[in-house]
């Protein structure tokens, strides 16, 4: 019985997260643009007079979506056109399942690891998640039967391709540094810290990594400035046909896709929950000094410390997507396969090279 | 193009910083904005409804006739607006007035603002300076072209806008038009 809560609570908690985190991001995402442009953004939804900074704006665009026509075109595979949104959602939302938001915490005399699934190979689930996730946009293009939305879907799947390539050579390096492909030991091996200062963070061992993956990562996401499948201003693409909350649905998945995005950077290059020079019993200061804090509370710290850090680059994300022009299709392919891959195969060479030289007997 | 310019790090790295000192700084004039200081604004939005930005004083609004000290309208219906008007949309009927001194005057002064162009000619030719532009009046939508003709009493009723160029009496609102 408490095998089963504590297993309902993971998913539950990661699930709630990414969903409310993904709905937020509507709301972010015209927020923090209209800031950077000196506007307001979108502020009349209200509720018996109340605006909240146009918090209702994500409610409203939902009822919306819910209430308008789902259009099928004609000649469109019905089937598929209809399966193409919720396989895309699908394998967006169940991608953050194994990554670690705290390290474990003991319920009922059991040490529960906090992730919603303790995978070893859990690096290798979220990438196969992720480039799940272009089958449904695959769909959508093919089904619609539709020439913008065919064009749409094959620019995904190329530009899928071309990211995956460059997202699983450039975590090569990390997990040659961390030692595993399990999300939570890499996290647990970034609280070491290096000549007794400096913590081990991703982004201090593996600096070229975590350009080369951000990079991919967002050419992941389908959002500018790799918008190529969905291409607003020159095809409309992969969804084209689609209306309704099978539309939201799509959207959904890009903005779910970012805070998986986010997680992972996070959790490879940012310490994951990891603070600095916090260990299990309380702070442990490189000057000598401790604090003790009880076990819980240093949980919820990590926990705590893990959203921020989401949130942060969910920010930093948004900023690169509304500062950014977008690449022509050659130009992001070009990028991929000349910039990003060769790149990070130099990469782990190097790392290879640093480790041989400095690493672990 | 230049392989320095192929790697496009720098020039991206100096747009984040700068849509991102956008960021912060309106963040924190925002924040400085909700604390109390009210001169402080992170947006250069006018938010309309609520708030409008002042008009110019020559600024060619809704229409209104102006009246003598006795009330009556000034217009004597010498038919020089409707005359002038390039758009037709000026219809003055004229009458007998009490006074025989004063030869004639309006009975009905209608004018179809669905088809005023708002070029202020009227306000121009009329020598008794019975007409005037100076309401501060724009909203004045209808969901039908008769809701755009106002009568000679909708327009004596108006005020001119006050010295900031608010306008004060209110729109006056058709009866199609729901507020």
């Amino acid at each position: 019985m408490t095998d089963v809560g504590v297993a309902v609570g993971r998913v539950l908690f990661v699930m709630l997260f990414v969903l409310n985190l993904g709905g937020l991001l509507t709301w972010v995402e015209r927020k923090q643009s209209a800031i950077m442009q000196d506007r307001i953004g979108a502020n009349r939804a209200s509720i018996f007079g109340l605006r909240l900074w146009g918090l209702f704006h994500p409610l409203a665009d939902a009822i919306k979506m819910l209430t308008k026509e789902e259009f099928y075109p004609a000649r469109a595979d019905r089937v598929l056109f209809g399966l193409a949104p919720f396989v895309s959602v699908f394998c967006a939302l169940v991608a953050f399942a194994s990554i670690p938001f705290g390290d474990t915490l003991s319920v009922a005399g059991r040490e529960v690891p906090l992730q919603a699934l303790t995978f070893n190979v859990g690096l290798l689930y979220v990438f196969a998640m992720l480039s799940l996730g272009v089958y449904g946009v695959m769909m959508a293009g093919w089904s619609s039967a539709n020439n913008y939305a065919l064009l749409g879907g094959q620019r995904a799947a190329a530009l899928m391709i071309t990211a995956e390539v460059a997202i699983g050579a450039s975590i090569v390096g990390v997990v040659m540094v961390y030692g595993s492909l399990n999300m939570m030991d890499i996290v647990r091996a970034q609280g070491a810290v290096l000549g007794g200062w400096l913590p081990m963070w991703g982004i201090l061992t593996q600096p070229l990594a975590f350009v080369l993956f951000l990079t991919a990562g967002i050419a992941a996401t389908k959002r500018i400035p790799f918008d190529m499948p969905e291409g607003e201003s020159e095809i409309i693409g992969y969804f084209v046909e689609y209306s309704g909350m099978k539309f939201g649905l799509f959207v959904m998945a890009d903005l779910l896709e970012t805070v998986v995005i986010a997680g992972m950077t996070v959790s490879l290059f940012l310490g994951g929950w990891q603070v600095p020079y916090l260990v299990r019993d309380g702070f442990a200061f490189p000057w000598g000094a401790a604090f003790a804090l009880p076990r819980v509370l240093v949980t919820l710290l990590q926990v705590l410390a893990f959203m921020a850090k989401v949130v942060a680059m969910i920010w930093f994300l948004m900023l690169i997507r509304w500062t950014l022009p977008r690449f022509r299709y050659d130009q992001a392919m070009r990028l991929g396969w000349l910039g990003l891959f060769p790149l990070s195969i130099a990469n782990i060479v190097l790392t290879g090279g640093a480790l041989l030289l400095w690493g672990p007997r | 193009m230049k392989p320095v310019q192929r790697v496009y790090l720098r020039e991206v790295a100096s747009g984040l910083v700068l849509t991102a000192r956008h960021f912060f700084v309106n963040m924190g004039r925002h924040l400085a904005h909700a604390l109390g200081r009210t001169e402080a604004r992170g947006a250069v939005t006018i938010q309309y409804p609520e708030e409008r930005r002042p008009y110019a004083p020559r600024l060619r609004s809704l229409h209104r006739l102006v009246r003598r000290e006795d009330g009556s309208p000034r217009c004597v219906a010498c038919m020089m607006c409707e005359t002038v008007c390039p758009a037709h949309c000026i219809y003055i009927v004229a009458g007998e007035h009490p006074n025989p001194d004063i030869e004639k005057v309006c009975t009905e002064f209608t004018i179809d603002l669905g088809k005023c162009v708002f070029c202020g000619y009227c306000v121009e030719a009329c020598p008794e300076d019975a007409i005037r532009m100076d309401t501060g009046i724009l909203e004045f939508s209808s969901y039908s072209r008769g809701g755009m003709i106002y009568t000679k009493e909708t327009l004596l009723s108006l005020e001119p806008a006050g010295p900031d160029g608010k306008p004060r009496s209110p729109v006056p609102i058709p009866a199609d038009r729901t507020p």
